[in-house]
């Protein structure tokens, strides 16, 4: 146990007291580290310590207030992602940064010919690109559109951004968050290959058990500081959990619990929206339980989540609520049944950011008696009943009136929560209700659905987080293409199982097994 | 550079950038006069006491403002919900021909009937016109920015052709224009002898009518909503499509009022020349009052007083009375900016 | 019938291409300015300061194509103006645009008053001639339809071959295309966004005074108020019917042009039974078609009148 010996290495990367500040918030606070030559350093911190702060500096979308980046002893100049680019550093973002409607040839090219320049050499590009893709094991189709890719294809062409590019140091930001188990490990071999090639990497992630399985050192950030630098061998999950949160993780564990009566019934569902899929989904959630379902994004939860949320119609088959069939879906219908629906983005879905917490508190029920007499609101009932969600649910922010845009995801997340639980619901649809959020908020997320559970909703739980799912769901099922595998209860799965589900295994499709 | 979000918000600096932006378009005004050999001092000066200087310009004034507050009521709603409406002009004459139509002589109603009647069927005119724009948007995802604005070449033609037509007036010696409406449909005056008429009242009523709606009814919560995030409110159970409609119906509604406020109150009948762009001004308007219905009463008079006191100028100094439209131009843009610079400090790097 | 016979007369193809030219050019420069994501609604006003500037270089003395060229600069200073508005500054991009078209006409209608304060017909200049090209200008029909038009028609179907070329084929046209798409994938790749957005509007705006100089120093030899009327909103709606796409767009201001100049022959026919203000609404009626039949399948620019704010959270 202690640092590594990375002596006999040189160092590629310095960041020497780095420091940033967005108004209030200290996100980065005088953060040291190296990168050696030729090893994978893990980069571990829960959401909101201040990673992807950190790269993005690196990367020159921002600016440090203070600090200084070194590039094999160079010093690099802040604040153009040109200058890191020439560097030798290539990003893989975590929300890659694609073009979908050009083609991958287009995306990988741009910026990588000078503006000026009077025709594209698109043979040479296509050439080298199809080596690259060889050497490396990543293999895509260069006239391909990237909207007409999968997530795992799609990571493929951001990488593949960054070699093109030449570059010397990768950054991988959360590359393991859109992969299946069995991906995550394929990725694993292919950063092995890059360092055997000469590369050095970055591997941020929050998930302990990558970071020992990628990397060869890891340095901890946690609330913008670094506190710790290890080498992977004989450090302990534990102690690097409890040095990446600062205090033991809380295990959340759903008590056994009698389901009831069915509250959701799901009965061939076919759906169709924007490029996803719905093929004859057919489900049951009961009062009491919680049914997790699994899968790699874009397999079509986005589009079960909007047909329960009442924003998509089904083409054919029914949905019901308490045995009993609706007939016109729409989201007023769902939430005057006792829908509550917690939406995969909060920014755009759950909130109407440039509006204030009270008028977004009653932004489904402002028709209802308590409201809202003979077409006029009353501001007076509105605003008390946000302070009653910002008291109960600890959202901090400056007043009712304060714009929700300035609140951070987690009370936003609280903010919603509030909202949609105050009638006590039924059914609770949570679509990634934890995406992004820091330790503290996804604990308090998990107690508010288990607590729902024990008062006796029925919760449809749709995650891409693993461990979430297993921590919280009665039973467990997955997506694929757009359709769904029967629900297990939780203790006959184990993640192998579900990670194999997850790239196809079991489902009728014309390939068998082609991993999305 | 950089714009980083204030976080405070001092009332300072709220009316101190307003009135820069208004200084800094006067300043772009003067250098224009200047070109003409006038000075601009002294063509201000004959601007101000055009448009405000006697009790008679005062009226010319608030009378000139009476349509560009409809308008200008007219498109900050729509603005508010992200509804394009460049289509002002079209609705106008619109409400404009309903009454014609009606207020010739075909109801013969008394008057504290008949015109609550025309100001219906106006509204209901231009509510008509707005709402094919709204419908394409909303059914077929047609941005209502064109479609509006092509509708106003459109009603201009059409209205041409009523005039030449079945509108004509058979004592108008030729000239294409209507009947004249009869004297029970009339808006009264408000002074005697005096152009300003009743319309003005209206007008004001219906800026407070609107403020009223957008901040105390469900409907402007809803219109409010759908202006900032259609799919959150879509996602909440607003039924944004309807919202749309009813939008559209204020919308249009109020810029057919313009069209019937004029002839009523101040034409007497419909001609071709009714709207010297009412329409468009409208839309400045609306801007520079940052879509706020209170705020458009301001507007209107500021803006009713540049057109004013330039035709007055003109008249007097020789600079091209065209003056006015630029400088309400350049303080629509300088108004913006400024309005940005007090949500946001810029930051050079 | 006399009606189908005139679609079959050189006279109709040939103003069908004069009148699509000024359309040709508003419509490009439109498209280069929404492909990199920008709105420019002040296309209208730019257009009519094209035509003014333009107009008024030649009658100063100038050269007809040094006419063309300040029409074109004075579009490129106006776009200048509408892209820092829009693109650092962040402003909404109709509310700008609607400024930028109020400025130019106004702009425009005052140096005209205060240069002639006093005429009662519109001082003339002396227009571009027809260049008829040797030998294939002779093909019946075709030749006199293609083939005798003016140089700036001639620039305008050459624009239409440059603006698809630049766009597909070259790292900026690339750079522009990504900056409409998805500025972060733009940036990502260290291309400066906010120089970029505003370079195309520049050049979309000098298209388009290009556009508007066809208007008083091609199709007429005088400018005066009203001139454009409605053209500049027609190319926008034509932006959408050419989803975006040189080629299409200029299917669609020929397939305008041809509609308009079949219009004013059928006045002549029908003049006596139809009302002519019927045939003059038909374009824009037309226009509304189009953008309804097109806007089913709109594939737009994905970032187009999104603000790209760099660096905030």
């Amino acid at each position: 146990m202690g640092k590594a010996t990375a002596g006999e290495r040189e160092t590629v990367l310095r960041l020497s007291g780095i420091t940033k500040r967005f108004g209030a918030l200290l996100a980065n606070d005088d953060i040291s580290l190296t990168l050696q030559r030729g090893e994978i350093l893990g980069l571990l911190g829960e959401n909101g310590a201040g990673k992807t702060t950190l790269m993005n500096i690196l990367f020159g979308h921002y600016v440090a207030d203070a600090g200084e980046i070194e590039v094999e002893g160079k010093v690099l100049p802040p604040g153009q992602p040109a200058a890191a680019l020439a560097a030798g550093i290539g990003m893989v973002h975590q929300h890659f940064t694609l073009a979908e409607n050009l083609t991958v040839l287009d995306n990988i090219v741009l910026g990588t010919e000078s503006l000026w320049q009077f025709s594209s050499n698109s043979q040479k590009a296509r050439t080298r690109i199809q080596q690259l893709a060889q050497e490396f094991g990543l293999d895509v189709n260069p006239d391909a559109i990237v909207a007409s890719l999968s997530v795992g294809e799609r990571q493929r062409v951001e990488i593949l951004k960054a070699l093109y590019r030449e570059a010397k140091i990768l950054v991988l930001d959360e590359p393991t968050a859109v992969l299946t188990p069995q991906e995550s490990t394929a990725l694993f071999e292919t950063l092995k290959r890059f360092v055997a090639k000469g590369l050095s990497i970055i591997f941020i992630s929050h998930k302990l058990g990558e970071i020992l399985a990628a990397c060869s050192r890891v340095s901890v950030l946690r609330g913008g500081r670094l506190v710790a630098e290890r080498g992977v061998e004989g450090v302990t999950r534990s102690e690097l959990a409890e040095l990446m949160i600062g205090r033991g993780i809380p295990q959340t564990k759903a008590e056994v619990q009698k389901a009831g009566n069915v509250v959701l019934g799901l009965h061939g569902i076919h759906a169709r929206h924007n490029y996803q899929v719905l093929d004859g989904i057919t489900l049951d959630v009961r009062a009491g339980e919680i049914l997790g379902i699994a899968g790699v994004s874009g397999n079509g939860q986005s589009l079960l989540a909007d047909v329960v949320s009442g924003v998509a119609v089904p083409i054919a088959g029914t949905l019901a609520l308490k045995e009993v069939i609706i007939s016109r879906i729409s989201p007023r219908v769902m939430v005057n049944l006792g829908v509550a629906r917690i939406p995969e983005d909060r920014h755009a879905e759950g909130l109407i950011s440039d509006m204030s917490i009270t008028e977004n508190v009653i932004s489904e029920s402002y028709r209802s008696a308590e409201f809202a007499q003979r077409g006029f609101i009353s501001w007076k009932k509105a605003r008390s009943f946000a302070l009653k969600i910002i008291t109960a649910y600890e959202v901090k922010c400056p007043s009712p009136e304060a714009r929700v845009r300035l609140l951070s995801g987690g009370n936003m997340q609280k903010l919603i929560l509030g909202r949609v639980m105050a009638n006590d619901p039924c059914l609770v649809l949570a679509n990634q209700p934890t995406r992004g959020l820091d330790v503290g908020a996804v604990n308090y997320v998990h107690e508010q659905l288990l607590a729902a559970r024990t008062r006796g909703a029925a919760i449809l739980l749709i995650s891409e987080d693993l461990d979430e799912l297993f921590s919280l769901s009665d039973r467990v099922a997955v997506m694929f293409r757009g359709q769904l595998s029967n629900a297990s209860p939780r203790e006959s799965t184990s993640i192998k199982d579900l990670g194999l589900m997850m790239a196809g295994h079991g489902f009728k499709t014309g390939e068998q097994s082609h991993a999305a | 550079m950089r714009l980083e979000p204030r976080e405070q918000h001092s009332t300072a600096v709220m009316i101190l950038y307003p009135a820069l932006a208004l200084l800094a378009s006067m300043i772009i005004c003067a250098l224009l006069v200047m070109l003409s050999g006038a000075s601009p001092l002294s063509v201000f000066g004959l601007m101000v006491k055009g448009a405000v200087g006697t009790p008679f310009a005062f009226l010319e004034t608030l009378t000139r403002a009476t349509p560009l507050i409809f308008t200008g009521l007219a498109a900050a709603v729509a603005f508010r919900a992200k509804l394009w409406n460049i289509g002002g002009e079209a609705q106008l004459y619109a409400g404009a021909v309903m009454t014609v139509v009606l207020g010739t002589g075909f109801l013969p109603l008394p008057q504290p009937l008949l015109i609550p009647v025309l100001m219906v069927a106006a509204m209901l005119g231009g509510a008509l016109v707005l709402s094919i724009p709204t419908f394409l948007k909303t059914r077929f995802g047609v941005d209502e920015v064109v479609t509006t604005l092509l509708l106003n070449f459109i009603a201009i033609l059409f209205v041409s052709m009523l005039l030449e037509g079945v509108l004509k007036d058979p004592m108008g010696l030729g000239w294409p224009q209507s009947k004249k409406i009869i004297a029970e449909a009339q808006l009264p005056k408000l002074i005697q002898g005096k152009r300003l008429h009743f319309g003005f009242i209206i007008a004001i009523a219906a800026a407070f009518a609107l403020w009223i709606i957008d901040r105390k009814s469900t409907l402007g919560y809803e219109m409010r909503a759908v202006g900032h995030s259609p799919k959150a409110a879509s996602f909440a159970g607003i039924p944004v499509n309807r919202v749309l409609a009813k939008t559209a119906l204020l919308s249009g509604g109020l810029a057919g009022l313009a069209g019937m406020s004029e002839v009523t109150g101040l034409k007497g009948n419909l001609t071709l020349d009714l709207s010297p762009g009412f329409g468009y001004t409208g839309i400045v308007v609306a801007m520079l009052a940052l879509m706020h219905p209170l705020g458009v009463i301001a507007a209107a008079i500021f803006v009713a007083a540049v057109f004013v006191g330039a035709d007055a100028m003109s008249r007097t100094a020789g600079v091209p009375s065209y003056i006015a439209h630029v400088m309400v131009a350049t303080s629509l843009l300088t108004m913006v900016t400024a309005i940005m610079l007090t949500r946001y400090r810029v930051r050079w790097r | 019938m006399e009606a189908i016979e005139i679609l079959f007369t050189a006279s109709l193809w040939a103003a069908a291409i004069r009148i699509a030219s000024p359309l040709i050019f508003g419509t490009l420069g439109e498209l280069i300015c929404e492909r990199a994501g920008v709105l420019n609604l002040g296309i209208e006003g730019i257009m009519t300061a094209g035509a003014f500037a333009g107009w008024l270089t030649v009658f100063l003395g100038g050269d007809l194509w040094l006419g063309v060229a300040v029409a074109a600069v004075v579009g490129a200073l106006f776009g200048l103006l509408h892209g820092f508005l829009v693109v650092p500054l962040g402003l909404s991009q109709h509310v700008t645009g609607i400024g930028i078209t109020l400025l130019a006409t106004s702009l425009s209608y005052y140096f005209y008053r205060l240069i002639f304060p006093s005429v009662t017909s519109p001082p003339k200049i002396e227009p571009f001639q027809p260049w008829p090209i040797p030998i294939i200008s002779d093909i019946p029909i075709i030749g006199e339809a293609l083939f005798r038009q003016t140089p700036l028609t001639y620039l305008a179907f050459a624009a239409v071959f440059f603006v698809a070329w630049f766009l597909n084929k070259t790292p900026l046209g690339l750079a522009i295309r990504t900056v409409g798409e998805n500025p972060s994938a733009a940036e990502a790749q260290g291309v400066d966004v906010t120089l970029v957005r505003m370079g195309a509007v520049m050049l979309g705006s000098a298209l388009m005074g290009i556009g508007g100089s066809f208007i008083t120093l091609s199709a007429f030899n005088s400018f005066f108020f009203e001139m454009m009327n409605g053209r500049g909103w027609i190319c926008v709606a034509l932006v959408v019917f050419g989803s975006w796409r040189p080629g299409k767009a200029l299917a669609g201001a020929l397939l305008f042009g041809a509609f308009d100049a079949y219009q004013l022959r059928l006045q002549q026919l029908a003049g006596a039974y139809v009302p002519y203000q019927v045939f003059l609404m038909l374009p824009f009626i037309l226009s509304i078609i189009a953008l309804i039949i097109m806007s089913r399948r709109a594939t737009y620019p994905r970032a187009l009148m999104v603000p790209y704010r760099k660096g905030e959270r």
